[in-house]
Formats: structure tokens, C-alpha cells, sequence
């Protein structure tokens, strides 16, 4: 057994209120191993997202991360790094896809202005050895490097979507989050996209933390997955095990609540 | 096609310049029923939204011609399109951009109220808002007062159709309308359009790129593709049976946790789809019945 990339251990994130602490995340523990693509699936405010940002200390004021909560990315202690080393840490250790990722690109440089970006914020690089490595990485996703000197307008959502996996990669990443990449997609374009991370993540070695509330997708794509309600993981198993015999109850109603392409239709009803 | 309420008859709309025109409707034909569910299901950029905008309106076509109870809308006078605005309502994709956040509850209900029942004095108002609220199955009380803000998405999208149901409309064009909800209140809003469609007798038109949500609330469905329809029919049999390319990739496109991702075969398979759009200002092959209320137009050879 090798060492997890990541490893979550008795998380537990409040968002402070002025009456009231509202208790995110509670007592969550999981490990992802090297290679792995673990899938966390939940509906909106179940803290699905506060963990992910979580992972790499994005988090902001009211949320706080409390006492006892261990969070190690390639054994090293997340919740402990110095500002310095939080800066070297974000990108080469984990590197994050946003919700809506096709929005996180700036309207106003190029492509390549934003590859050198960050490839200039985190490593010594020339403006030329950037622009190589930028259409390298641009390759990796499919994408013509002759796009380097388009704006973002100038591409679609699902190329500036890969546009921003290409970025994400740039540092060789051992995790990546992606936090409902492909929701604002089109199924053709979100089964593309997916296809690429998997072959990607299997030449490259990356381990994946995937979020969304598709749990069809989810199943299709990812090696284990856990279940997450109002703030705790109720479940986490092999996605097969969770699509054939899930234990919890509230995974059995995720399934009851999604239609179903063929075969016998579920019943309305399910929950309102 | 005669019994349609609305209808699209032959009708195309391209952007673009005139020598590299981009058809974005090309000679698209079909017709909402009464208590009946159409769905429209394509990719991003199939056309499924200019479909949408040119029943709205929004666009007028550039060939062909709606008719509305069979009479072409291209002749009516103000009087009768403000009629049919009334007749013809909208539920949209983004049920947090489709509400203004500085106005309440009550006032995106009450503005379509006053400006089509003008008669209505303010206490008959109230009432229907209350009406309008119980029907989308919300408490009145709570909701009347509150700003979109603290609304959830499934609530506000409930607002929309409320909004929508107003003016007592009898065609309903939703487009997209579960794709940004979570999918355990998805369920929800379709049941509620379901039985709105059941309980007023409505024709509505689905817009969609979720094909399993299609199967759950439409009898019948389109695949659009490159602004031409390419498969449409019976909703069972053109999901169980799809003879156009294009519906076989988009099915196969769909989550399904039946079948892992290791068809490598897919990318393939994009690639000669993406002819069709290439060729898309070549003339179009015939269509082709495949059974009863089922048919394609096939590729071009």
C-alpha cells in the first residue's frame, strides 16, 4: 500500500454566524491514493465545496477550519504551511478546476499571458520556454496551440474549460480538484472532457478529486466515491459497490431522484 | 399539424455574413399540442435556443413563418401579438438571473397581472398572487415578501413558472429549465410542469440537453443538431430505437453508470458528426420514415 496523496482525517469546518456557528463539515475522513479518482457527490450546501477549498487552504473568513481537523497532501501537513510555503505548495502540489472554470479565465489577456502567469508565479521561466510549454500542455487537452493568442471570448465554454485543466497541469500537480467542472457543459462536450482527464490522469500519474451532484457521471468515471449529507460522509465505497448495492439511505434516494435513460421509468415522487 | 396550437413551419434563420451564412435553424418544422410535452434535446449551438427565441419572437425568421391556432403571426396587429405574448410564456434557464434581485415576490407576480388583467383591482391581485403561489406549490405567506436572494434555486425556478402561469398562458417554452438546480429538487420542478401541463391543459416545449429528464416528462422529442432536425418521433422509440448518428452519440453521451469510460470509439464517432455541420448549407436529404411517428433525415451520403 502506498501513501495516500491526500489524506482528510476528523475535518471539521464551521462557517461562524453572529448567533449561531453553522457546522459545514463534520468529523470527515477519507484518503485518495496516488493515480485515484475519488468522487465526493452531495447536493448544493452539504459541504461538499468547503472541503475542496479546504484542501488547499482557499477557505476564507467565516469559515474556520477547527482544532484536531488534519488535512496531508503527500504527507505533509496542509493546515500548517507558512504563507511562503502555501505559495510553492498551491499549483505544484494541488491545483484546482472551479465551478464554472470557463469564467476563471481573465477576458482580457491572451491565453498565453494567463499560462505565463502562472507559470512565472511559481517557477524561473523564460517568456519563450513558457509559450513551449504552454502549447505543449494546450496538446494535452486537444486544443491547437495556435490558440495562444486568442482571447477567452474567442473560444467555447468547453475549450476554455479544458483551456483551464491545461493550466491546472502546468506544475505537474499530484491532486486535482475539480469542483463541478463540467455542470455548465453539454453532455457531448462534458463526456469529452471527462475521457481526456481520465487518459491524462493515467499517463501523468495526477490523482483527481472530482465534485458534483451528478451521480451518474460520477459513477462512470470515478474509482471510489463518497457521499456527503449536511456536512457528514455518509458513505464511501468502490463506485460500483455504490451504484449496485448502496447501504445508506440517503444514497438509495440520490438514485430515486434521477431519471433513468432505459428501462423501467422511477416514479415521481421520489422527493419534492 | 393542424390541431398544433403553435407552429413552426419551415423555418430557417441564419447569422453571420451573407457568403459564410451559419444556420442556426434550417428548415425546422413541428407543432406543440395541447397537454402535450415536446422535447428539443442537441448540443450547446444545435440551434435549440434560437428555436426558443424565434417563438418568442426575439428573432423573426428568416424564411418560413409561426402560426399560432393556424393563423401565420407575420400579419398580426399589435392588439393580437399582445395576445399572444400572453399565450406564449417563457420559464428560463437561470433561475437567478431571470429575477430581479431588487423587487419582491409579489411584484414579479403582480407586473404580469396588472399589465395583462388590467381589470383585476388590487385585492383580486393578491389573491391570484396567493393563487399562483399555492399552484407552484409554495406558501404565499412566506414567499410574498422576500427578495429572490433568499430564495433557493429550485424556489425561484418555481417563481418563474408562477410568473409565467400568470397571464394563464397555453404554450410554455422551457429552456433548460432544470440544468443549474441540483438534482434532487430537479425532480421537483418537472413534476410541477408535468402537472401544470396535466391540470391546465398546456402545450409545452422542453429545452433540454439532459435526454434522461426529456424521457421523464416528454411524449414526444427532437435531437437537433447544427440547426436542422435530425431524429424526432415517439420519445420511447426514438431513444430505444435511434436511427440518426447524431442521436446515437448524444445517447451514448449521457451518464450512464451501467458502462465505464473506455470507448475509445466516441472521439471517433465526433468527428464524422462534425461533418453534418460542415455541409450544413448543402441541400438536405429527404426525411425517412422509420416506424409510425418516427423519422430522420439521414446524413448526407
Amino acid at each position: 500500500m502506498t501513501d495516500p496523496v491526500l489524506s482528510i482525517r476528523n475535518l471539521n469546518i464551521d462557517y461562524i454566524g453572529a448567533e449561531k456557528d453553522f457546522h459545514a463539515v463534520k468529523d470527515v475522513s477519507f484518503d485518495i491514493a496516488p493515480g485515484e479518482f475519488f468522487g465526493l457527490a452531495g447536493e448544493s450546501g452539504c459541504g461538499k465545496s468547503t472541503i475542496a477549498f479546504a484542501v488547499s487552504r482557499l477557505h476564507r473568513p467565516p469559515a474556520l477550519i477547527r482544532k484536531g481537523s488534519q488535512i496531508l497532501v503527500g504527507g505533509r501537513d496542509v493546515l500548517s504551511l507558512t504563507d511562503d510555503e502555501l505559495r510553492r505548495f498551491r499549483w505544484r502540489e494541488v491545483a484546482m478546476v472551479f465551478q464554472s472554470a470557463m469564467n476563471s479565465l481573465n477576458p482580457v489577456l491572451t491565453i498565453e499571458t494567463q499560462f505565463y502567469d502562472v507559470l512565472k508565479a511559481h517557477t524561473r521561466i523564460s517568456r519563450a520556454e513558457a509559450r513551449t510549454r504552454a502549447a505543449e500542455l494546450l496538446k494535452l487537452v486537444d486544443i491547437s496551440p495556435d490558440r495562444l493568442s486568442s482571447y477567452p471570448h474567442q473560444c467555447s465554454g468547453g475549450m476554455r474549460q479544458r483551456i483551464v485543466i491545461a493550466i491546472c497541469l502546468a506544475l505537474n500537480p499530484k491532486l486535482l480538484i475539480m469542483d463541478e467542472p463540467t455542470t455548465a457543459l453539454d453532455v457531448v462536450v462534458q463526456r469529452e472532457i471527462l475521457q481526456r482527464i481520465d487518459v491524462l490522469r493515467k499517463e501523468l500519474g495526477f490523482s483527481v478529486l472530482f465534485i458534483t451532484h451528478d451521480l451518474g457521471l460520477m459513477v462512470q468515471v470515478s474509482d471510489r466515491i463518497g457521499i456527503m449529507l449536511e456536512g457528514e460522509l455518509v458513505e464511501v465505497n468502490d463506485a460500483q459497490t455504490i451504484y449496485r448495492t448502496p447501504q445508506h439511505a440517503y444514497t438509495k434516494r440520490l438514485w430515486a431522484s434521477m431519471p433513468k435513460l432505459h428501462g423501467e421509468q422511477i416514479r415521481e415522487g421520489a422527493q419534492s | 399539424m393542424s390541431d398544433a396550437i403553435l407552429a413552426l413551419d419551415n423555418v430557417s434563420k441564419t447569422f453571420g455574413r451573407a457568403d459564410n451564412p451559419v444556420y442556426a435553424a434550417r428548415s425546422v418544422s413541428f407543432g406543440l399540442h395541447a397537454g402535450r410535452t415536446l422535447a428539443l434535446v442537441g448540443e450547446s449551438g444545435s440551434g435549440k435556443t434560437t428555436a426558443a427565441r424565434l417563438i418568442m419572437r426575439e428573432y423573426t425568421p428568416d424564411e418560413g413563418q409561426l402560426l399560432f391556432r393556424g393563423t401565420p403571426l407575420g400579419k398580426a396587429n399589435a392588439k393580437a401579438l399582445k395576445a399572444y405574448r400572453a399565450s406564449v410564456q417563457m420559464v428560463f434557464q437561470d433561475p437567478f438571473a431571470a429575477l430581479n434581485p431588487t423587487h419582491t415576490i409579489r411584484y414579479h407576480l403582480e407586473r404580469p397581472l396588472r399589465l395583462h388583467q388590467p381589470k383585476l383591482n388590487s385585492k383580486e391581485r393578491t389573491a391570484a398572487i396567493e393563487e399562483l403561489l399555492t399552484r407552484v406549490k409554495l406558501d404565499p405567506a412566506l414567499l410574498m415578501p422576500k427578495y429572490p436572494h433568499e430564495l433557493s434555486g429550485g424556489q425561484r425556478q418555481r417563481i418563474s413558472i408562477a410568473r409565467a402561469l400568470a397571464v394563464n398562458p397555453q404554450v410554455i417554452v422551457a429552456d433548460e429549465p432544470t440544468s443549474m438546480l441540483d438534482v434532487s429538487v430537479r425532480l421537483g420542478v418537472l413534476n410541477l410542469l408535468n402537472d401544470m401541463k396535466a391540470q391546465l391543459g398546456l402545450a409545452l416545449l422542453y429545452i433540454t440537453h439532459d435526454i434522461a429528464t426529456a424521457r421523464y416528462v416528454a411524449e414526444d422529442i427532437m435531437v437537433m443538431y447544427a440547426g436542422q432536425i435530425v431524429e424526432w418521433g415517439d420519445t420511447e422509440s426514438v431513444l430505444t430505437n435511434p436511427q440518426h448518428p447524431y442521436t446515437r452519440l448524444l445517447l451514448s453521451a449521457v451518464p450512464d453508470p451501467d458502462r465505464r469510460f473506455s470507448d475509445t470509439r466516441f472521439s471517433e464517432e465526433l468527428n464524422r458528426i462534425e461533418f453534418i455541420r460542415r455541409q450544413s448549407a448543402l441541400p438536405q436529404p429527404e426525411t425517412r420514415e422509420v416506424t409510425k411517428n418516427h423519422f430522420i433525415r439521414p446524413m448526407p451520403e
